[in-house]
């Protein structure tokens, strides 16, 4: 398995001189099984680029796991070239959202209708299919095995581990662990704090051992302190997380949309600084650069 | 008469408002960015109506968690305060539940009791050896134990009356006169809905058993809290007898009714914690 980081931004887009090196695209992570299955992980901007290289493949059978239907990581499906195009079949998969009880097909939906886009979902000429995903609910794409796990954000968010050909990887969408609501001296504190507890065990098992482990972590533990209930993840937290979890590669992700190629360059030297020993590689997720596991 | 159906009962519950004080306070709370998760969470959890819309929506089939949530906490976790609290407010939009109000049977009273319960519950399973985690349970089993009474005051309400005065005057136990009044107990429509909901099987039998003898510790710390929320008369839900602690319950707490009450610092402390989560 291998996969391709076309998008690595969080929240916007971000062109520019500054951002040359990691890249101003959001959220989209192309997959390829050894069999050359196609899995593409979020429509964040990343995935028109993903297209304009898929052109030259046509027709494709895409099979596309959506995280959360926040716009970085939904925005670029209306410019996925693919679905205009007769012969191709696109799976797209995603949880249902609790609040409206709709489907993941309502995202494509909503970004189609007259005030947002010129043409309408009804004028997508590839084979388009939705999938509506559950936690915990294994499925399968061609030779891969997917399986979802609800993270918390402010929205529905899953995280989804892929397993093929004998290695495996996990991406968590955007992701925040819960903090502790309440106070030390609240009679709820330990139950809560208990409750999390299980529900980041949860998580790690679902985690356990993967070859690549690419985690949202838009901040610094001191901009995360500024920002906890946003959704997003430290990068202290995200280490903490794949040393837990005894993960191979990790790779850190979402990058915040003020992060230029430079504060990314000196984050990335005080890890390794902070964490001579860590068990795992550890990346600063880069758009176009490919990964074999 | 005619048994009231179980669809006349779940069609209303659908469609059901949440109680005045917690809609008031959901839509503050909401409508201001700096509230906190705690406070929201607080809203919700004082009131049953809303603390069940939210519950039966993450354990509905369709979402198919693998385990079943029970709290208002454990499904934060999960889900993150964001869908709580739009969840929370697309019950608020439904609208406010019309207090009823006689002097046998009062909204108010009923939501005091309710709590009451709840707190009681909670403490005892604690007292039990109950994880902090799994006690949150107990807490729900409490706030949702006299349901079936808020939909039978509010959907069916002459025959509840006849229930609720037969049961006054003759000291009989209400739960019985609904039986013969609507065909049906509140434990008995508190069951089927708590089943409905999706809640965890266990938290289900404990409301449905908690006129009967409890055939566990979950029973038991129902069965307990309510006749000591009765006793202490936080609140009513127009139930005018107090059974007494079956030799097994004695057994098991290795204390009556008074000594439990004690135990938990008296009726005064009780009434200022149940009063602060009803968020007087």
């Amino acid at each position: 398995m291998k996969f391709k980081f076309w998008g690595v931004r969080g929240s916007i887009p971000t062109p520019g001189p500054s951002t040359v090196k990691y890249g101003g695209n959001t959220t989209c992570i192309e997959v390829r099984t050894d069999n050359n299955d196609l899995i593409i992980l979020d429509a964040g901007t990343g995935a028109h680029a993903l297209a304009q290289d898929l052109l030259q493949y046509m027709p494709i059978k895409a099979h596309i796991l959506i995280t959360h239907t926040h716009w970085d990581h939904i925005q670029g499906l209306p410019f996925f070239t693919p679905i205009y195009i007769p012969g191709n079949s696109i799976s797209i998969y995603g949880g249902r959202d609790m609040v409206t009880g709709q489907g993941i097909q309502r995202a494509l939906d909503v970004q189609h209708q007259y005030s947002f886009f010129p043409i309408p979902v009804g004028h997508l000429k590839a084979d388009v299919h939705y999938n509506d995903v559950n936690e915990g609910e294994k499925f399968n794409i061609a030779d891969a095995t997917v399986t979802p796990i609800t993270l918390n954000h402010p929205v529905i968010n899953f995280g989804y581990r892929i397993d093929c050909d004998g290695q495996s990887l996990f991406f968590t969408g955007d992701y925040e662990q819960q903090y502790n609501i309440y106070s030390p001296e609240d009679a709820e504190y330990i139950g809560f704090q208990e409750a999390i507890d299980e529900r980041v065990d949860a998580l790690i098992n679902t985690i356990q051992g993967v070859d690549a482990l690419i985690i949202d972590s838009s901040f610094t533990t001191e901009e995360y302190n500024q920002k906890k209930g946003w959704g997003h993840g430290s990068y202290d937290a995200a280490i903490e997380l794949a040393t837990r979890a005894n993960v191979k590669q990790l790779f850190l992700t979402h990058h915040e949309p003020t992060r230029n190629d430079d504060q990314l360059d000196t984050i990335y030297a005080d890890l390794l600084k902070r964490y001579p020993n860590l068990g795992f590689e550890l990346h600063i997720a880069q758009e176009r650069v490919q990964v074999s596991l | 008469m005619s048994t009231i159906s179980e669809q006349e009962i779940i069609d209303y519950v659908e469609a059901m408002p949440a109680f005045p004080k917690s809609v008031n306070k959901v839509i503050n709370l909401t409508s201001n960015m700096d509230s906190s998760a705690k406070d929201i969470v607080a809203a919700i959890e004082g009131d049953p109506v809303m603390t069940v819309k939210i519950l039966k929506v993450i354990n509905s089939a369709f979402y198919n968690l693998q385990t079943k949530v029970s709290s208002v906490q454990r499904a934060l976790v999960i889900i993150g305060i964001n869908t709580i609290k739009n969840l929370a407010i697309s019950v608020a939009i439904i609208g406010i539940l019309k207090p009823y109000k006689t002097k046998l049977f009062d909204t108010d009273l009923f939501l005091e009791h309710s709590l009451a319960t709840a707190f009681i519950c909670k403490s005892l399973a604690e007292r039990q050896g109950i994880s902090a985690l799994h006690s949150t349970d107990y807490f729900i089993a409490g706030l949702l134990h006299d349901f079936g009474k808020i939909v039978f005051a509010e959907r069916f309400p002459e025959r509840f009356n006849l229930a609720l005065e037969e049961s006054s005057e003759t000291g009989t136990d209400l739960s019985l006169l609904e039986v013969t009044h609507l065909g049906i107990n509140h434990a008995q429509v508190g069951y089927m809905l708590a089943v409905k909901w999706e809640l965890p099987e266990e938290l289900a039998k404990a409301i449905e058993e908690h006129h009967k003898p409890a055939s566990n510790l979950f029973g038991h710390c129902l069965f307990a809290a309510n006749q000591m929320a009765k006793q202490g008369e936080l609140g009513t839900s127009g139930n005018p007898v107090i059974e007494p602690f079956p030799t097994e319950c004695i057994e098991l707490f290795g204390a009556d009714l008074d000594d439990l009450i004690e135990e938990l610092g008296g009726i005064p402390a009780i009434k200022s914690t149940v009063q602060q989560l009803i968020g007087v």
